[in-house]
């Protein structure tokens, strides 16, 4: 088992407490979704697995993430390795300005892969999981700002997928995406769960609803109620839960 | 209605107006420059050495001066200037100190020149002991345009996109590794236009030169950088004020002025030609 | 078309099998009903009654499987109104098992007496209803309108049956008054199937509504 054990896990950005105390286990290979208003603190916990809340400055982290046995806070753990295992996609597709088969294989270059054979192949594989590969084969090489929107994510997705990592966090991956894009992302997340854990932070909660297994209702930085999507999106188990699905906040 | 419409017209000519009479400062100048210089410009002008008390001959020594000089601002305010750029832009935290070190950057570049020239004197030619010389110069200058590079590396440096540091250290890179292979690559185009024109501005200065290591004339080019050096620059302001038959020299002023201009403007066309070929490479 | 949400299609697909497996569940129980009655066989019955559960269990599994459907997928325009037309087909399959338990029930209650009259028209009508069903289920796998309106149709000849059963039965009754009770049996059941009938008309109307997206009352019988 290979899962991620939130501890006790606090986060404030100087005065303000962000986070306070989540206690949680995400399970390995399967969606797990988290919702909440604006605000609440989603991004943030998704970046607290990958270390990325500690580019923010006055960030402060307190309590632990065990991830393949390691509290990944431990002082330690190197910060690049957690990131390879975890990798993570954004909510503005953010495809580097290279070729679409450099933005693949930068991730793999930086961490020391010089095979031209390996690399070229390892590319090939992550933009074909990606859905990707049959629509920019004969273009490989030219730059991969010029792909629509849609398909710069699912580059940015492949870029992930190519270092090998365990867990995928997407950050609300698709707001900046149309519904047909949407859609294809979507399926490709269920796609990917039968290999990797992935966990996405979405303000749309129908998406949550539709392709999660799990999903967590954080609100104002604690975590209200985690389960089994169904049963949280039929009958949950808090109020506050239940007033923020059905849209009767406030 | 028709008020505003008036307004507008008004307007937009005041507006419209300004911007011709810069033009035409300009095109005054270089039209003057080139007219009575061009009679001045000859291939023994640009390949020969002065003769005659500085009334006949060429300006080699002065170009190749200028050009040593140039050469040293750069091989020292670039690393030095870029370097700083990247620690304050990538490395350094928000604080007091940057806020300090910012504040002393946009002061240094208000500095009247002749005040680096004194500094100059200080710490190269006497502080350590290089001597009135290329070296001693090239670094006053360097000096002189180390503020502008940082202002401007910086500046590059910040309208790369967070997204591409974020996208790689995401991947497991190292904070040097996103900044070298992704921010800095991008950054480039306006890194290297601004380092260009600030070099410039450089390679055009007088005061700063004329305590540190420029001379009035010197028999053939500097063998070191320790030497003394002549400067187009220099060479311009003695011609035109401090020669005992003014008169006689003016054409030679004026051609002086016209490589001068010409230098410049080459290494400032240098400057976009490299924005507009590394932006097209990385289509930003 | 649908191609990007493949897992809400694959759901559904699963969900379709269900229904089938539930009408399935439900042609069994007329026809051993029915058969139970005609050869006044109580263990028969009985069985009958108690498989009633597991349709009842089914039901509710397919209404659990709508409801998160429902909740987490969202389904608008044609997927909607299938997840409607199934939630609505599985109430109306279950109720039709009750109606054959109501004949089961009957039968254990005739117990071992003989029979008035051979069970030739309530047979029939037997026959017919369950042909209605599994020719419903079909119109409602290929999306069908016209199928499900012509099967409408055919509730005329239950509902002739059944009328011809009544009449035979009301001068049984009248003939001899000791048959009352017996007579009262076999009306009761055939009353069931008329009604197990009418179900299956409440179907194809659903059928007719998922794919034209219009409720209307297909006219059927002048009774």
């Amino acid at each position: 088992m290979n899962n991620i054990i939130i501890k006790d896990l606090s986060l404030a950005y100087g005065e303000k407490q962000v986070l306070k105390r989540i206690n949680q286990e995400i399970e390995e290979k399967k969606i797990t979704a988290i919702i909440g208003p604006s605000g609440c603190g989603k991004s943030s916990l998704l970046r607290c697995i990958n270390r990325m809340n500690e580019l923010i400055p006055d960030a402060k982290i307190m309590g632990q993430i065990i991830f393949d046995k390691i509290d990944i806070y431990d002082s330690n753990t190197d910060v690049t390795e957690v990131r390879q295992k975890i990798g993570m996609v954004f909510q503005r597709p953010n495809p580097f300005p290279k070729s679409i088969y450099e933005n693949v294989a930068y991730g793999l270059r930086i961490n020391g892969l010089k095979d031209k054979n390996k690399i070229s192949e390892t590319v090939e594989r992550s933009l074909d999981d990606c859905g990707l590969l049959k629509e920019v084969k004969d273009r490989l090489h030219t730059s991969a700002t010029e792909l629509s929107g849609g398909q710069q994510q699912r580059l940015c997705i492949a870029r992930a997928l190519a270092i090998e990592p365990k867990v995928i966090l997407m950050d609300e991956p698709c707001s900046a995406l149309d519904p047909a894009s949407t859609f294809k992302i979507e399926e490709l997340m269920v796609k990917l769960k039968t290999r990797y854990t992935v966990i996405i932070v979405t303000h749309n909660m129908q998406q949550a609803a539709r392709v999660s297994d799990t999903t967590g209702f954080l609100y104002l930085g604690e975590l209200i109620e985690f389960g089994n999507t169904k049963k949280l999106f039929t009958k949950p188990k808090e109020k506050l839960t239940e007033d923020y699905i059905s849209g009767n906040f406030g | 209605m028709k008020l505003k419409r008036f307004e507008e017209i008004i307007g937009f000519t005041i507006l419209g107006f300004s911007a011709i009479i810069v033009i035409l400062i300009l095109g005054t100048i270089i039209v003057n420059i080139i007219s009575y210089g061009s009679n001045a410009i000859s291939w023994e002008f640009i390949s020969d050495f002065p003769k005659d008390g500085m009334t006949k001959g060429g300006i080699l020594p002065t170009i190749m001066g200028t050009i040593f000089v140039t050469i040293i601002t750069t091989l020292f305010s670039i690393p030095i200037g870029v370097s700083a750029a990247i620690y304050l832009s990538e490395y350094a935290k928000e604080g007091m100190l940057t806020r300090i070190i910012r504040a002393a950057i946009r002061n240094l570049a208000g500095v009247p020149s002749i005040v680096y020239g004194l500094f100059g004197v200080a710490i190269f030619v006497q502080g350590l002991g290089f001597g009135s010389s290329v070296l001693s110069s090239g670094l006053t200058l360097g000096l002189l345009t180390l503020p502008w590079i940082i202002a401007t590396s910086e500046e590059a440096l910040k309208t790369v996109p967070h997204s591409y540091r974020e996208g790689s250290l995401a991947l497991g890179a190292t904070k040097w590794q996103s900044i070298r292979s992704n921010v800095l690559p991008y950054a480039l185009p306006g890194i290297l236009t601004g380092s260009i024109l600030g070099l410039s501005r450089a390679a055009g200065e007088t005061a700063p030169i004329l305590f540190t290591g420029v001379v009035f004339f010197v028999p053939g080019l500097p063998d070191s950088v320790f030497d003394q050096f002549m400067a187009m620059p220099y060479h311009l302001y003695i011609l035109s004020t401090q020669h005992h038959a003014i008169e006689q020299v003016r054409s030679l002023a004026y051609g002086t002025a016209l490589v001068l201009i010409t230098l410049i403007l080459i290494m400032n066309f240098t400057a976009i030609f490299i924005r507009f070929k590394l932006r097209k490479k990385f289509q930003m | 078309m649908q191609t990007t949400r493949k897992t809400f299609r694959e759901n559904m697909k699963a969900l379709e099998k269900e229904l089938i497996c539930e009408s399935e569940m439900v042609s069994v129980a007329i026809d051993r009903s029915v058969n139970a009655l005609k050869d006044l066989d109580v263990e028969k019955a009985k069985k009958v009654v108690n498989d009633d559960i597991n349709i009842n269990k089914k039901r509710w599994e397919i209404e659990e499987q709508c409801i998160n459907l429902l909740a987490t997928q969202q389904p608008v325009a044609t997927d909607l109104r299938e997840l409607i037309a199934v939630l609505s087909i599985s109430t109306d399959l279950e109720r039709m098992g009750d109606h054959a338990e109501g004949i089961a029930k009957i039968a254990i209650m005739h117990g071992n007496k003989p029979l008035i009259k051979p069970l030739t028209d309530v047979f029939r009508m037997a026959e017919k209803s369950t042909d209605m069903l599994t020719k419903s289920l079909e119109a409602f796998v290929n999306r069908d309108a016209e199928a499900a309106k012509a099967i409408c149709g055919e509730d005329d000849e239950v509902d002739k049956l059944y009328d011809q059963v009544y009449r035979e039965l009301l001068s049984f009754m009248i003939e001899d008054p000791k048959t009352i009770t017996r007579a009262t049996y076999l009306l009761w059941a055939a009353h069931n199937l008329e009604r197990i009938a009418d179900r299956v008309t409440n179907i194809c109307e659903r059928i007719v509504f998922l794919v034209t997206g219009t409720m209307e009352e297909i006219k059927t019988s002048n009774y």
